[in-house]
């Protein structure tokens, strides 16, 4: 049963995670011409973002031995070349993933 | 009210967030067998995944709840594990500017996967892609909801081995790196992304890299516009 600390915890998480998601927003309203600078940062972030997210998704691999970094390569290297072939996303996430899992639970 | 999501809108959502739904369902239920292992009824993992909506963080939190932290501790390591966040709000400020009503809840449900989506989204303003946005960060809400309680509700129960399959979150955000890749001739941002990231992880290791990677991608993309301004002015 969670008690009221629990719940103290959860409510300063769940205000702390919108914080960080409504902050942008709070520091530069709708309504407010917004600086030079910013609306040319929010072209490029994007792209720094999503690649940016996907090393973090990588944090994890190692080098020192094979099985720490090589079903993560060589997925990558299938959903890269499936996407850049057929350019269907679904088939690229879906065949990179099987292809991770079979790597994962039967060859290391 | 109008109809918020038309057929067609729920459709399109609902296959982009297809890969979204098999990690969430998978990731969920990670999150919902810790929960019952540190002894929690699935009603509070439901509030959780309702009020946090927050992967990483979800995880996290079973350890701050069972350490029984200090709440500041816990506000700290939030800022900490979330501050990413923050370059989601600040490049859809102009995408998620007239969303009107449905805005608030747009950024509450702004997670690494959502944003992915969104970003990816071609810069078009209508009422379709408002409804586009909402369904796709309540699709993923739920997916995530559903996940916890399941995994609460069961334990470890799987009907197959899912070992791996969070890997369509790697993949998702590979391919949408792609298209970005293919829709702009501009790839310095993109490589200033990923060497900072991955620079910072091997220096810095794996528990403060991805803020030290934060500071070093805002600085660089700044200094980089700030010279293409100048350079513009000079031309």
């Amino acid at each position: 049963m969670p008690d009221t600390h629990d719940l103290i915890l959860v409510a300063v998480i769940a205000v702390g995670t919108a914080a960080t998601r409504f902050l942008p927003f709070l520091l530069f309203p709708a309504g407010r011409k917004k600086p030079d600078w910013l609306l040319r940062l929010s072209d490029v972030l994007p792209s720094a973002s999503v690649a940016m997210l996907v090393v973090y998704c990588l944090k994890d691999v190692y080098v020192s031995e094979p099985h720490g970094f090589l079903p993560e390569l060589i997925s990558l290297a299938v959903v890269s070349l499936l996407h850049l072939w057929k350019r269907q996303p679904l088939l690229s996430i879906g065949g990179g993933t099987i292809c991770y899992m079979v790597l994962l639970q039967q060859v290391f | 009210m109008r109809m918020l999501i038309k057929g067609k809108v729920l459709k399109t959502a609902f296959i982009d967030t297809l890969p979204i739904l098999a990690a969430y369902i998978v990731l969920g239920i990670g999150f919902g067998v810790l929960m019952s292992d540190a002894g929690y009824f699935p009603l509070f993992s439901f509030f959780m995944s309702v009020f946090i909506f927050a992967g990483a963080m979800q995880y996290v939190a079973v350890s701050l709840l069972t350490a029984k932290v200090m709440p500041l501790t816990a506000l700290l390591i939030t800022f900490l594990v979330n501050a990413r966040h923050i370059f989601y709000g600040l490049s859809l400020l102009e995408r998620y500017k007239d969303t009107g009503k449905l805005k608030p809840y747009l950024i509450f449900g702004l997670t690494d996967e959502t944003y992915s989506l969104v970003c990816s989204q071609p810069y078009v303003k209508n009422e379709n892609k408002t409804a586009y946005y909402f369904t796709v960060t309540l699709l993923n809400h739920i997916y995530w909801i559903t996940g916890g309680v399941i995994g609460n509700v069961l334990g470890s129960v799987l009907p197959f081995n899912s070992k791996g399959i969070e890997f369509s979150m790697t993949a998702l955000f590979t391919v949408i790196f792609i298209e970005q890749w293919k829709q702009t001739k501009d790839h310095t941002p993109a490589l200033i992304g990923i060497v900072a990231t991955a620079v910072s992880r091997i220096v810095f290791g794996i528990d403060y890299f991805l803020i030290i990677a934060m500071v070093i991608i805002a600085v660089s993309l700044l200094l980089l516009l700030q010279r293409r301004k100048e350079d513009e002015h000079f031309a």
